[in-house]
């Protein structure tokens, strides 16, 4: 296990490690804000009536509707934190650190400080310059809380570098929902944000972690996220991105280390202007019976550049993998590239892939229009067919709920 | 007159496909299409209705006074044209209930209305088919009924089906040809119908159960002989498509 000294010397070294993809970002050429620049609020309808609706679109709901809890982060602040279920515990990083001197033991173990600058620009800044911020979350064992717990990162200043370390804990036998929104104020053209998400999935447990991103056109976003997965726990992962952005880059990896682990990881992603979009999954099957799936859906419009990545890797017997990547290139001047890899390192295990690349089926287009739709209407309506997936694995009240989420960032598009 | 169709010809990617082509169809009546593979029956089909890489060189589609023949496919629908499809392709993640709210002018936050219900139901429809993805893994007999289901959330002045029978099952095509029948005004009185259709079919099983006022036998992009649908029928189960146009010409 990674003690403190050990994360600040691996931090150190890899300040200015690039990452092994993706545009490389100065990091200097961002500020970093303190912890307490932007006051706390009391309740989360106290947030104006602008950033009301900005959370919204992210499927942040500041009347709390359906939600067990909800943290709020504004740049580097975190601003509010509240939990209404006897289930869920939910605090900001800082006061569960204080709270169980456990919590330590799951800094940094699924997430390595010196995989990139990134990573270790926010163990630094956590470790050396003592700015803890970010959400710890945790089911507690054997419950059930249906309704999710929100969490929203708000880039609310020009310029900022905000960074965050969230930790995700559902403890034996429970099941914890998270729905995330990541957004910018209106005022905010250009920005940084690094988030850092350790999950945890104790013997039985299950997590959903549906995010939705709604950045301005300038933002570089490196999100950061380790999943460990102990026996016969779920982990569905669902990620919607419909709005332009500078730069994305991700790859969130789930480790099946327990036996009958399975990790599911569901993605929509569409281009715009000139929006870079690296997104992936991986999944390393270490456990006897462990699964995972990856599926996603692109469509770059613009200018923009989708990379689909997904990385499978079956390393003991017995585990099964599957690999579906579609996407749509709906202007000469975009591109997707699809890069699903898989691996097999045992013998009798199951892994496969699937990935297509095309544009528009015209006689889908002039089918359509046979019924009355204009060539734009009939257009839309594939797009967004195309984009939409059955979401598995939600209750049905936050299934629905991410429905809406999703024809929500779909309207907007 | 509600479709009129004057010395038209048409060319599909480079290849002249129809040619002179005259067809005169009056409110309230329902022609059949005939022909060997090949003739051009769909290709006269999605000229009617305006598909983009149907060019049209000669000649003009006239639809209730109107001359259409540069219209967008969008415009003639609007306009009161309709179809049915042998082979509609399939559209992932759009459903089959989404499109009839379309289809009928319905909200598609609101539920589907009692009228599309009640002919979901009769054309053995239930809710989870509605949510399927249209086209999506249909059986051949739940594609010609799901073409006639969205015609009836249209409701077109003028109607074309492209094989309404072919690959359904005997015990379904009465029910088809039932909301055929609906769908072109036959159970009102020939003067009260305002409908007109034309309907391709190859083995004529259908026409057993919907009455056609004319056939039309179309051969190497011409009609070559046009007359009653029972005796032109007959003459083609006898003497093949080359012997009832010869015939046609002695006479």
């Amino acid at each position: 296990m990674l003690n403190v000294r050990n994360v600040v010397r691996d931090a150190e070294k890899a300040k200015d490690k690039k990452a092994a993809i993706g545009q490389d970002i100065t990091i200097e050429n961002f500020t970093k804000e303190d912890k307490s620049a932007h006051e706390l609020i009391d309740e989360i309808g106290d947030v104006s009536k602008k950033t009301k609706g900005d959370l919204l679109k992210v499927g942040i709901d500041a009347e709390e509707n359906e939600r067990s809890g909800s943290f709020l982060q504004f740049d580097q602040s975190n601003v509010f934190s509240s939990s209404s279920s006897d289930s869920v515990e939910l605090m900001n990083l800082e006061s569960a650190i204080d709270k169980y001197s456990w919590v330590k033991d799951y800094l940094w173990q699924v997430v390595k400080p010196d995989a990139d600058k990134y990573t270790a620009r926010t163990a630094l800044r956590e470790q050396e310059e003592d700015v803890k911020s970010g959400y710890f979350v945790r089911s507690l064992p054997g419950t059930k809380e249906i309704f999710p717990i929100q969490t929203c990162m708000f880039i609310a200043d020009e310029n900022v570098m905000q960074t965050a370390h969230n930790i995700i804990i559902a403890e034996e036998n429970s099941e914890l929902h998270l729905i995330t929104g990541c957004a910018t104020g209106d005022d905010v053209a250009s920005a940084l944000h690094v988030g850092v998400s350790e999950f945890y999935l104790k013997p039985g447990a299950k997590i959903t972690f549906t995010m939705v991103h709604n950045w301005a056109e300038q933002v570089e976003v490196r999100p950061r996220t380790g999943v460990k997965l102990y026996d016969d726990s779920t982990y569905i992962n669902n990620y919607i991105l419909t709005s332009p952005v500078k730069s994305i880059q991700s790859y969130p990896t789930a480790f099946c280390d327990g036996k009958n682990s399975r990790a599911v990881f569901q993605s929509i992603q569409s281009g715009q202007k000139d929006s870079i979009i690296d997104v992936g999954s991986r999944a390393l099957l270490n456990g006897k019976g462990s699964a995972a799936e990856v599926i996603s859906r692109a469509v770059s419009n613009d200018e923009s550049q989708i990379f689909s990545r997904g990385h499978l890797a079956g390393l003991v017997p017995d585990v099964k993998g599957h690999l579906e990547c579609h996407g749509l290139v709906l202007a000469d001047d975009s591109r997707i590239y699809a890069v699903p890899e898989l691996e097999a390192s045992a013998a009798n295990l199951e892994m496969s892939h699937e990935a297509a690349v095309g544009k528009i089926d015209e006689e889908e287009i002039y089918y359509l229009t046979s019924r009355g739709l204009s060539e734009e209407e009939a257009t839309s309506m594939i797009v967004r067919g195309f984009l939409s997936m059955d979401i598995t694995g939600l209750p049905d009240e936050l299934a629905n709920e991410t429905q809406r989420m999703i024809d929500l960032s779909l309207d907007g598009m | 007159m509600l479709l009129e169709i004057k010395d038209l010809a048409v060319e599909v990617e480079g290849k002249l496909v129809l040619k002179d082509i005259d067809l005169s169809i009056k409110e309230g009546e329902t022609h059949v299409l005939l022909g060997p593979n090949g003739a051009g029956k769909s290709t006269l089909f999605l000229t009617i209705l305006g598909f983009p890489n149907y060019k049209v060189l000669n000649g003009s589609i006239i639809f209730k006074g109107e001359d259409i023949t540069n219209l967008s496919t969008t415009e003639r629908v609007k306009r009161g044209i309709g179809v049915s499809f042998q082979n509609p392709p399939a559209i992932r993640g759009v459903s089959v209930q989404n499109l009839l709210k379309f289809e009928s002018g319905q909200d598609v936050e609101k539920p589907l209305n009692n009228r599309m219900v009640d002919l979901s139901e009769k054309l053995k429809f239930n809710n989870e088919f509605l949510n399927r993805d249209v086209n999506l893994g249909f059986s051949g007999g739940e594609v010609k009924r799901s073409e006639i289901l969205q015609l009836l959330a249209q409701m077109p002045e003028f109607i074309m089906f492209d094989e309404p029978d072919s690959g359904v099952d005997i015990e379904n095509v009465e029910l088809l040809a039932g909301q055929l029948n609906d769908l072109l005004d036959k159970d009102k009185k020939p003067a009260k119908r305002k409908k007109g259709g034309l309907l391709i079919t190859h083995l004529g099983y259908i026409l057993n159960f919907v009455h056609a006022d004319k056939a039309h036998i179309l051969m190497d992009g011409e009609i070559a002989c046009s007359g009653d649908p029972n005796e032109i029928l007959e003459d083609v189960r006898k003497e093949g498509f080359k012997g009832c146009v010869e015939c046609a010409k002695c006479s």
